[in-house]
C-alpha cells in the first residue's frame, strides 16, 4: 500500500515536471514511477513489497477468471442447446482452505462464474462450501478441480 | 472497428437468447441459476464493452467498465442468496441430481453444519 502511494506521487510530480494534467500523462508517470520504485524495491519492507509481486499476479488473475466466464458459457450453451440434456447435477461439498472473508468470497464468486459449478452456501463455522455443480460425474473430481484451478489462483493473489 | 462492434452485440445477444432458453428448458432452479449466472453475466458484458468501442471515448468506456466490474461481483452474489433462500424454504432439486451433500445439513435457526471432513494437508511451501 505504501509502495501505491509513492507511485501516485511520482505521476503527479511527473505531471508537474511535464506541465500536462492529462490522463494519459498521469498513465505514463504512473508507469515510469513503477519502474523506479520497482528499480528500488529492496528498500520497502516485505510487506509493502508485495506491491510488486501483486503488480504482475492481478492481471494474470483478472485474465484467468475472464476466461473462465467465456469457457463456462460455452458449456452452458452446450448443454441448453443439446436436444437431450445430458446434465447430472449434484451438490458437493467443498473443504475451505480459503479463510478470511476475502478470499471465501472471491472464491465463491469464481465457482459461480466457471464452468458447470454454483455456489450455494458457507457452512457457519466456514469449513465447508456446498457447490452446486451440472456435470457432477465424481464429487471427489469436482473438489480437486476447485482446488487445483481456483483455490489456488485466489490464495496466490490474496496471500 | 464496426465489424467488431456488431461481432461483439450478436456474441451478447446470442449468450443473453441461451441464457433465456435455458431458464425455460433446465429442469430445477438451480439449474436454471447456472444458466442465468453465467451466460447473462457474459452477455451484458459483451453488449458493454460493444458500447465502449462503439464510443471510443474514455467517459463511455470508464462507466461501460465500472457497470462490467460491478455486473461480474454482484451476479455470483445474486445467485448465491437466492439458491440459499430456495434451498431453505424446500425447493427440491430435481430428480435426476445424483448427489445431494447439503441435505440435513441446515438446523432450524438456519445455521450451516459443515461435513465431517479432514482439513487440507498443509502445504510444504508455507
Amino acid at each position: 500500500m505504501r509502495a501505491f502511494v509513492h507511485n501516485v506521487l511520482l505521476a503527479i510530480f511527473w505531471m508537474l515536471v511535464t506541465e500536462s494534467f492529462t490522463l494519459a500523462n498521469f498513465l505514463v508517470g504512473f508507469a515510469i514511477g513503477f519502474l523506479l520504485l520497482f528499480l528500488a524495491r529492496s528498500l520497502f519492507d516485505p510487506t509493502s513489497r508485495r506491491y510488486f509481486t501483486l503488480a504482475w499476479r492481478l492481471p494474470w488473475f483478472v485474465a484467468k477468471m475472464l476466461w473462465e466466464i467465456v469457457l463456462s458459457s460455452l458449456q452452458v450453451a452446450r448443454a441448453v442447446l443439446s436436444p437431450r440434456m445430458r446434465i447430472r447435477p449434484g451438490i458437493v461439498a467443498y473443504p475451505l482452505e480459503a479463510q478470511s472473508d476475502l478470499e471465501i468470497t472471491l472464491l465463491a464468486n469464481l465457482i459461480t462464474l466457471t464452468p458447470g459449478t454454483l455456489s450455494l452456501d458457507v457452512s457457519s463455522d466456514r469449513r465447508v462450501l456446498y457447490v452446486h455443480g451440472m456435470f457432477v460425474e465424481d464429487p471427489k473430481a469436482v473438489v480437486e478441480s476447485i482446488r487445483d484451478n481456483l483455490e489456488k489462483a485466489v490464495l496466490e493473489v490474496t496471500r | 472497428m464496426l465489424t467488431l462492434v456488431y461481432v461483439l452485440v450478436l456474441g451478447g445477444i446470442f449468450f443473453l437468447f441461451i441464457a433465456a432458453i435455458g431458464v425455460v428448458r433446465m429442469p430445477d432452479l438451480y439449474n436454471r441459476m447456472h444458466a442465468t449466472s453465467k451466460a447473462a453475466t457474459l452477455g451484458v458484458g459483451l453488449i458493454l464493452v460493444a458500447v465502449a468501442v462503439f464510443y471510443w471515448d474514455l467517459s463511455v468506456a470508464a462507466r461501460a467498465l465500472a457497470t462490467l466490474a460491478f455486473i461480474v461481483l454482484t451476479a455470483p452474489v445474486a445467485a448465491h442468496a437466492l439458491g440459499r433462500a430456495a434451498y431453505l424454504s424446500g425447493v427440491k432439486p430435481c430428480e435426476d441430481t445424483y448427489i445431494d451433500e447439503l441435505a440435513g445439513h441446515y438446523q432450524k435457526n438456519h445455521r450451516l453444519e459443515s461435513v465431517e471432513v479432514k482439513p487440507p494437508a498443509p502445504d510444504p511451501s508455507e
